[in-house]
């Protein structure tokens, strides 16, 4: 059979860094094929080249058997690639149609016939006339799939489309996958999350620090296999070996229900006889008449890690900020070992003593100072508490060093500005300064976002650490197995309110996922 | 062939490199006089061997040039510090005149002290009315969100103008037979001498040392760091903005005051319109090029005055108009700022 899409020898590097190396993979018709690798695999670079953004530095891409050239979007959508960004481009106040219609210049007439072809043809339901704005972020991802199937896109390229989804949004879409691979044609899938991989595709490539390393079928893989191939074996022993043992863990809880159910109960017990940490109560925020959260009312228990869950943009990263004291709430109280901390600036906290513990999503916008060295970032908050004008940065390099040892970071030395290390590094630098304070409470939004599995399963210890050592721990995530796995309770949030609090030994996916979506008790409703 | 040559981001700027690029871009403005002199008939040689001869060629000539750098050290001090808040001041050349203003106030009507005590006070009341006059920007930023760029550069206006409305009316000298001047200061207002220059040239000595350890040493310094880099992590840090924003601007303004106080004081001997002279414009190019690092704002000033020395001297020497030694300066400073796209990128021949 004749591939749809061939890359041969593709090569692109960015300064001196090597993105793709030598990459060549195969697209056939009527074929989900994901592309697997970890941040920096070169996944987006390659379907970068693919959609004409960036220029090949090397090799040639055939389509249907013929040398092309793809200079430009416009380019690669008249050659049948048609791709849907993470990141949605769509005009917001403007309608379905409007949106798809932009840049086209075909009449109202042919517009009508051929949508309605199209509709049919993919089974996919969506009102035109309604605008982006009051649109889900599913249905927006449905807008921006019908908009490059009415540019008459052969291939798909989807990338990381299931990130910010609940389960039933991601089915809804994988029926969508599933009918255009029926009507003979290709979709690129990009992601990282293992179940969906094998659930869906075909076939599987993954690629490693931007090689080719293989493409596998789906039947003869397994999670472990890909896991594998995708981390590689020249990985730090020490590092790999807490892994493993994480891993040991995850993989007991899996296959032995009983006996992880039976362990966690006992904690339970023990938790409920402990004091209470924080106590919100009520608590509200209104920015720009807009609602952010409202009436947030949760406890969190000494030792306890508490998870947040949610689609993103519910108001978990607000709240959290807001109890970090970055925000200001007007009504409510937030209550941190009987102290009331409603309407406290971040340096108050730090003059009571208050030992907080905040990671920012943002972490180079709001934890840490791009240009800076180390030894500058970790004074951020600790340098108020000293008594003189003048700045001491002696102890704070002597904690750089130590940190770089311990958290194993790496950079050329502390006085190098961070901007330019990995994303793991900067989060290890963060995290590693605000576990310094020894913070009764810990606060983390998306800690583990853009990292890679070894950094990941590093802060997953760290949290583990801290909940040993009898400290608390909100942990706002994506990943809905890995919260169930972490946490102790889960409070879902959608639209800025609660809308349950989940022991996690009852938690499910599908569960949580009706949850994150608004529907109480999580029984089953209309989607979408 | 377009293809041929492509930009390519270079991975991390180094400090060589830098130094490198801009020293090529001086090679080219001067390449590019050289045909403009040529065009006039006149040997590049001669042009520039008479500018550094202009700049430095007799104590005398040097005494002028260091003249020339003090308001310049002074006022691009004042223009790091809030740029290095990203607050965008460019309204040193308001700041000076008023500084001078609020010096000239107390030379000439307040001066019942001895010389070293009314100095100090005239200095004092420089800063003060340069940092108030910035302030202004500040607070109409902080509590009504306006731009400061718009609001420094209106201010300039409104400055000049006022001092010229002193000049032709209530402050207008008596004695000066009609003639729209100011009175000058009385003897004891004026700064002594030290090596035959105003000792302006030692302040700006001391306050680069000041502004160095401000910026790069105290908890300030760090806080307008921090907020010039993210406004959100100095909310994290629990920093209060508002507070360090007033003081940082008001800082900013008070060293652009001194300059007009040096400026009045130790050179001019009085209040006029021309005392700030573009120094507060030129001053936004010499933080710009030192890359707001203290140390490197004397380099770049004393270079620049040498140049606007050096090409004063030509003008007489070699009879080149005015215009010319501008065009030559312009050109310097066109081929440093445009340089900065090969300090960011470099180019790619393909092969």
């Amino acid at each position: 059979m004749k591939p749809l899409v061939s890359l041969k020898n593709i090569d692109k590097s960015f300064g001196k860094v090597k993105a793709l190396c030598d990459v060549s993979l195969d697209i056939y018709e009527g074929e989900i094929h994901t592309i697997l690798g970890e941040n920096g695999a070169g996944k987006s670079t390659l379907i970068n080249i693919l959609s004409g953004i960036y220029a090949p530095d090397k090799g040639e891409i055939s389509i249907f058997g013929r040398k092309v050239n793809l200079s430009s979007p416009r380019d690669a959508i008249s050659n049948g690639i048609g791709t849907v960004y993470q990141h949605f481009k769509l005009v917001e106040s403007m309608t379905v149609k409007e949106n798809i219609l932009l840049g086209q210049r075909d009449k109202d007439k042919d517009f009508n016939k051929k949508i309605e072809y199209i509709l049919k043809k993919y089974d996919i339901k969506v009102n035109l006339e309604k605008y982006i704005e009051d649109m889900s972020v599913g249905e927006r991802q449905i807008v921006e799939i019908l908009k490059v199937l009415y540019r008459g896109a052969k291939v798909l390229i989807l990338d990381e489309p299931t990130t910010v989804f609940t389960p039933q949004e991601a089915e809804k879409l994988f029926n969508i996958m599933r009918k255009i691979k029926e009507e003979r044609c290709s979709v690129i899938f990009i992601s990282h999350k293992m179940d969906e991989v094998i659930k869906i595709s075909n076939r599987i490539s993954v690629l490693r620090k931007g090689n080719f390393i293989k493409t596998l079928d789906k039947e003869r893989t397994s999670i472990e296999e890909l896991t594998r191939l995708m981390v590689g074996e020249n990985v730090d022993l020490k590092i790999r070996k807490r892994e493993s043992k994480k891993e040991k863990d995850f993989n007991k809880t899996s296959n032995n229900n009983e006996l992880s159910i039976d362990k966690k109960s006992e904690e339970k017990r023990e938790l409920s006889l402990r004091d209470v940490l924080i106590k919100v109560e009520g608590i509200s925020l209104t920015e720009d008449v807009k609602k952010v959260f409202n009436n947030i009312s949760f406890d969190v228990k000494k030792g306890e890690i508490f998870g947040i869950a949610g689609i993103a943009g519910s108001g978990q990263r607000e709240l959290c900020e807001a109890l970090a004291g970055v925000r200001k709430i007007k009504k409510g109280d937030i209550i941190f070992e009987g102290e009331n901390l409603t309407g406290k600036s971040v340096r108050e906290f730090m003059k009571k003593g208050i030992n907080l513990g905040f990671v920012p999503e943002d972490r180079l916008g709001m934890g840490l100072v791009g240009s800076m060295d180390m030894v500058d970032n970790l004074m951020l908050k600790s340098y108020q508490l000293e008594k003189s004008p003048f700045l001491n940065r002696k102890p704070f390099k002597e904690r750089a060093i130590e940190l770089v040892k311990k958290l194993n970071i790496k950079t050329p030395d502390v006085n190098y500005p961070i901007k330019y290390l990995s994303g793991g590094n900067i989060q290890k630098i963060l995290l590693g300064r605000e576990i310094y304070i020894n913070p009764k409470l810990l606060i983390l939004v998306y800690p583990v976002r853009g990292l890679d599995i070894n950094t990941c399963y590093t802060i997953y210890n760290i949290i583990n650490e801290e909940r040993e050592k009898g400290n608390s721990v909100i942990f706002v995530g994506e990943d809905l197995d890995i919260l169930i796995e972490l946490c102790d309770r889960i409070m879902v949030m959608s639209r800025g309110e609660v809308t349950k609090i989940v022991d996690s030994k009852d938690a499910t996916k599908e569960k949580l996922g009706l949850l994150m979506l608004g529907m109480k008790d999580g029984e089953s409703g209309e989607i979408c | 062939m377009v293809n041929q040559v492509r930009f390519v981001r270079r991975d991390k700027v180094d400090k060589y490199t830098n130094i490198k690029v801009k020293l090529i871009s001086i090679v080219a403005a001067f390449f590019i006089m050289s045909l403009f002199l040529i065009m006039l008939k006149i040997n590049p040689k001669d042009a520039f061997i008479g500018m550094i001869k202009g700049a430095f060629g007799s104590p005398l000539r040097i005494r002028q040039t260091t003249i020339k750098a003090v308001p310049l050290i002074i006022t691009s001090l004042g223009i790091l510090t809030a740029f290095k808040m990203k607050f965008w001041n460019i309204g040193g050349e308001g700041q000076i005149l008023m500084g001078a203003f609020g010096a000239s106030i107390l030379a000439l009507f307040y001066n019942g002290f001895n010389s070293t005590t009314l100095l100090l006070l005239m200095a004092l009341s420089a800063a003060v009315f340069g940092g108030l006059y910035a302030l202004i920007s500040a607070v109409l930023k902080i509590y009504f969100k306006t731009n400061e760029t718009i609001v420094t550069l209106m201010l300039n206006y409104i400055a000049l103008k006022f001092i010229t409305y002193l000049q032709y009316g209530p402050w207008k000298d008596k004695k000066a037979l009609g003639f729209p001047k100011i009175a000058n200061f009385p003897d004891k207002a004026l700064l002594p001498n030290l090596l035959g220059v105003n000792v302006g040239w030692i302040i700006a000595l001391i306050l680069i040392i000041l502004v160095y350890i401000f910026m790069n040493h105290t908890k300030k310094g760090y806080e307008i760091a921090i907020i010039g880099e993210s406004i959100n992590t100095a909310r994290y840090a629990g920093i209060n903005i508002k507070a360090v924003t007033i003081l940082c601007v008001f800082l900013s303004g008070a060293l652009c005051g001194i300059t007009g106080f040096i400026q009045s004081s130790g050179v001019n001997g009085t209040l006029s319109v021309e005392i700030a002279g573009g120094v507060g414009y030129t001053a936004i190019i010499i933080a710009y090029l030192s890359n707001l690092k203290e140390p490197f704002i004397l380099i770049v000033s004393v270079l620049f005055a040498a140049l606007l020395q050096g090409s004063s001297y030509i003008e007489t020497s070699l009879k080149i108009p005015n215009s010319a030694a501008l065009i030559l300066q312009s050109l310097i400073l066109f081929c440093i700022l445009s340089s900065e796209i090969f300090t960011t990128y470099r180019l790619k021949f393909k092969d």
